[in-house]
């Protein structure tokens, strides 16, 4: 990796502002993150299987990229729905509530946890609504996917709004003009538009989601095999002393994390091509 | 004679046009009660349960909660990390944007990436991180015991997690902005004989004043709320390494739901705040 000015600036600071800049970035980023990849060379290949395949973290595996992959398809169909709204149709309140779909990005998972816990206990204002049917939210698994969709919520809103504000509205007229029905217009022409944002939001609330862990763990429940999410095995196995085994999971977890990542910003690249050539 | 061929056309029951791009108002009703109910239920609903909860014994119960010394001296400790953190990465996101924005040079796409890293960690993973290389069976453990220096389960871990999870806010922020600014008004500040430090102060600062303020509003709100990460390096030692979120914690799981909720309102006014300052800027921007 080599850092070198190509063409030549008046302007000063470069070496300062770089120099600064990777410095500060490999000591609160880098070099820690690497820590745990350090950390996980002291177990054996075999001990290091053995502590990211157990029968609980595979559990644990299961209901993270269940219930992430689940959630963020909730807010795929109604965060696309959400922006349509907001961008095509109005209505009073609408900027306010606009405002509000940041609302799982400013509020503190802590409070968010608590707050979810309490209105879809079996005795909450939600919950008790689902209670008389037998379906309990808080404290179950359904309880994960309730938190994990408040969380993402924002991201779908927000990646496909713009694309949605910045569309023309001749396409959708030629394809008036041309007999087509609403549906056929939205189905043939707007969704294949939307799709590179769409996915983007996607991913970004999935991968947001699988790493959660403020807001899940006050709804969850936290029984291990049933509710119990990987981030907080992580914690459980720090609590426990055993610093390689929860360094063993920290790094599953960010390879997956780090793949998503790679995804998003081929997604981007994908979204933005897709938005010059519209 | 006209008027009398007009006045009947007139009088015939007017149609609204509709828009051959439009839904029928029933659809455009449907759709709109079912963006509302979906982000009732997972945004509105909760929000007012806070409160709701917060004041339900009374305010006598509520001032109380928010006003002991416990949940002061977390006050007090969250309004710290985030006086450091914020600044920080304010200073980090200013100089990063300046070389990524101004200067060409190879790697940079890889540079931005790498900013960008600290938002796909799992917060539990970014305080975890830190005990790795600070605490006892850390990196540096030993030597840190051996001079009687407390990192983990103390406020310096607590203030470096805070750093980590705020990491990207304000340079994500400046790099585009700077970028779609080019360099031109900065290097007519230079060849005029400005320093560096004026053109950044005369120039480069006050055309993005909003994009930064819009950075710091975003990493104070995460700073002040963080929760997995601090959790991990605090220690949960009450008075001393409690923040806000973590006081609420131990609160809830104390079973003294009315205080947990008192004191989580006051981070919900936060995010409150936030959301409005939030609007403000981004309407300021769009000027």
């Amino acid at each position: 990796m080599t850092f070198a000015v190509r063409r030549h600036s008046v302007l000063p600071g470069f070496g300062i502002a770089l120099g600064f800049t990777l410095l500060y970035l490999s000591l609160i980023v880098l070099i820690p993150l690497s820590a745990t990849f350090l950390k996980t060379f002291s177990l054996t290949w075999d001990a290091f299987w053995t502590a990211v395949t157990a029968p609980r973290v595979l559990a644990s595996y299961r209901l993270t990229f269940g219930a992430s992959f689940l959630a963020a398809l909730i807010n795929a169909v109604f965060g696309l729905l959400v922006a349509w709204v907001l961008v095509r149709y109005r209505f009073p309140g609408k900027r306010v509530i606009d405002a509000f779909v940041d609302l799982p990005f400013a509020l503190p998972t802590a409070v968010a946890g608590i707050a979810l816990a309490a209105v879809y206990s079996a005795n909450g204002w939600i919950g008790s609504l689902f209670a008389p049917y037998g379906i309990k939210i808080a404290f179950t698994p359904l309880g994960v996917l309730v938190a994990l969709t408040f969380i993402g919520l924002p991201f779908v809103v927000r990646t496909v709004q713009p694309v949605l504000e910045d569309l023309e509205p001749e396409l959708e007229e030629a394809a008036a003009t041309l007999g087509a029905t609403r549906l056929q217009t939205f189905t043939k022409i707007l969704f294949p538009t939307l799709l590179p944002a769409l996915l983007t939001g996607f991913a970004l609330s999935f991968a947001r989601a699988i790493g959660e862990y403020g807001s899940v763990i006050f709804i969850a429940g936290n029984l291990p095999m049933v509710s119990e999410i990987t981030p907080l095995l992580i914690i459980t196995k720090l609590e426990q002393y055993d610093y390689a085994g929860a360094t063993a999971l920290a790094v599953v977890m960010l390879l997956i994390s780090f793949m998503l990542l790679l995804i998003i910003n081929l997604l981007q690249w994908w979204a933005r091509r897709r938005r010059a050539a519209v | 004679m006209t008027t009398a061929v007009l006045q009947p056309a007139l009088a015939l029951p007017v149609r609204p046009v509709e828009k051959a791009t439009a839904e029928p108002p029933w659809v455009r009703l449907l759709l709109i009660g079912l963006a509302l109910a979906f982000l009732g239920i997972f945004l509105f609903v909760p929000l007012a349960a806070v409160f709701y909860e917060a004041l339900r014994k009374g305010v006598g119960v509520y001032w109380q909660a928010v006003t002991e010394p416990d949940a002061l001296a977390a006050v007090r400790l969250t309004l710290l990390a985030a006086a450091i953190s914020v600044p920080l990465n304010l200073v980090f996101g200013v100089a990063a944007a300046w070389a990524i924005a101004k200067f060409e040079f190879r790697g940079k796409n890889l540079l931005i990436t790498l900013i960008d890293l600290p938002f796909s960690v799992s917060p539990v993973i970014a305080g975890l991180i830190f005990v790795l290389v600070f605490g006892l069976q850390g990196w540096f453990g030993e030597w840190l015991s051996e001079h009687d220096l407390k990192i983990i389960f103390a406020v310096p871990g607590i203030v470096l997690a805070t750093i980590f999870v705020t990491f990207p806010f304000v340079a994500r922020e400046l790099i585009p902005l700077m970028q779609a600014q080019g360099t031109e008004e900065e290097e007519a500040a230079v060849v005029l004989g400005a320093s560096g430090w004026q053109t950044l102060w005369r120039v480069t600062l006050p055309n993005v004043k909003w994009g930064l303020l819009y950075g710091v509003i975003l990493s104070n709100a995460r700073a002040m709320g963080e929760f997995g990460a601090v959790s991990v390096v605090s220690g949960h030692i009450r008075g001393l390494t409690n923040t806000l979120p973590l006081h609420v914690e131990i609160l809830y799981n104390e079973y003294q739901f009315a205080a947990a909720f008192a004191t989580a309102s006051l981070l919900a006014l936060l995010a409150l705040v936030t959301l409005v300052l939030k609007a403000w800027v981004e309407r300021r921007f769009a000027d």
